[in-house]
């Protein structure tokens, strides 16, 4: 068993999603896990399919390619996310400079926390991050020490915390 | 007219100093908060940070506003502490100091707070809920050093705003 990674990229304008999924379903893909956003004007999409190969998802993407659409599709072997550890939040905050990104996740690597979504912004002068973390048990007190740290060098607020799942 | 400070700024990042609420600077601070708040459309709390002023004060006034279920009106609180807070919700919310994005943010939906009056120096006790206590909470945090960001629910809990409001 298998399954399709696809990412598509190209300027925003209405439709893209429409199309793509209706090229992805004339060949019988089977989207399943995804995520779309705009970022700065460009729409991106990063998708999971099945049941197609990747000649096929390939040439029906390509036709979309007139208008600066860029689709990469390759195939990937089937594997669960792993949920270790305790799910954390961290945001930083402050005056956009080279590095941030590098300096913090670096940061959550050394202390074993996973990385399962980031979002960043750029707004004018400020930049933005927001993580969320699955972190080992126990290793939470350390991070947000070393969490200082990095933001005292980078000059920007750090903020660890638990992240509360809402269970309705 | 006072402009107001925007992120990234040192001054919003800091912890303000409690105040004396009968000094005569205070008063005027007070003053100039309730001013700065009024002058700015939609604009339902103010703390000194947000005008370049470390110190534990701030505005709030969401007459009016269709979220709102208690209303206090307007008022000025100096070295304001939460007491009591319960019924936790969710919310969107955007800030003067951070203009472009808005966030949803968890914040009790009922609270206790204790604070002094500017002038007087009286020491009152605010029980509010909804979004009046959502606004007293936001600028609390402001006086804490704290901005909404710090208080997100998620990567995917951050906005961009195109009209501030």
């Amino acid at each position: 068993m298998h399954e399709l990674a696809i990412t598509v990229i190209g300027p925003d304008r209405t439709g893209i999603v429409a199309d793509v999924a209706e090229a992805l379903a004339a060949v019988g893909a089977n989207l399943t896990d995804s995520t779309m956003t705009r970022l700065r004007g460009h729409f991106t999409m990063t998708l999971i399919c099945t049941g197609a190969s990747v000649d096929e998802v390939e040439r029906a993407l390509s036709a979309l390619g007139d208008d600066g659409l860029l689709a990469t599709v390759r195939q990937v072997e089937v594997t669960a996310d792993s949920t270790s550890g305790e799910p954390y939040l961290v945001s930083v905050h402050g005056a956009d400079r080279l590095g941030i990104v590098a300096a913090v996740t670096r940061v959550v690597a050394a202390a074993d926390g996973n990385i399962t979504d980031l979002t960043t912004r750029l707004s004018g002068p400020l930049y933005l991050l927001v993580a969320e973390v699955d972190l080992p048990p126990g290793r939470a007190g350390e991070l947000a020490e070393r969490l200082a740290v990095a933001g005292a060098e980078l000059g920007v607020e750090v903020n660890l915390r638990p992240a509360e799942p809402e269970l309705l | 007219m006072i402009t107001v400070v925007t992120a990234p700024a040192a001054v919003l990042s800091t912890v303000a100093e409690e105040v004396d609420p009968t000094g005569p600077e205070i008063v005027r601070l007070a003053a100039d908060l309730v001013e700065t708040m009024r002058a700015a459309p939609g604009c339902v709390g103010l703390a000194a940070p947000q005008i370049g002023v470390s110190a534990q004060v701030f505005c709030v006034d969401v007459t009016g506003h269709p979220k709102a279920v208690t209303t206090h009106g307007a008022f000025v609180l100096c070295n304001a502490k939460i007491v009591e807070a319960s019924r936790w919700r969710p919310g969107r919310e955007g800030c003067m100091s951070v203009p472009d994005l808005t966030g949803d943010v968890k914040r009790a939906g009922r609270i206790v707070v204790e604070g002094l009056r500017p002038g007087t120096g009286e020491a009152i006790t605010l029980v509010t809920d909804a979004f009046e206590a959502r606004a007293v909470q936001h600028e609390i945090d402001h006086c804490a050093g704290r901005l909404f960001l710090d208080r997100v629910a998620g990567a995917h809990a951050i906005f961009p705003r195109k009209v501030y409001l």
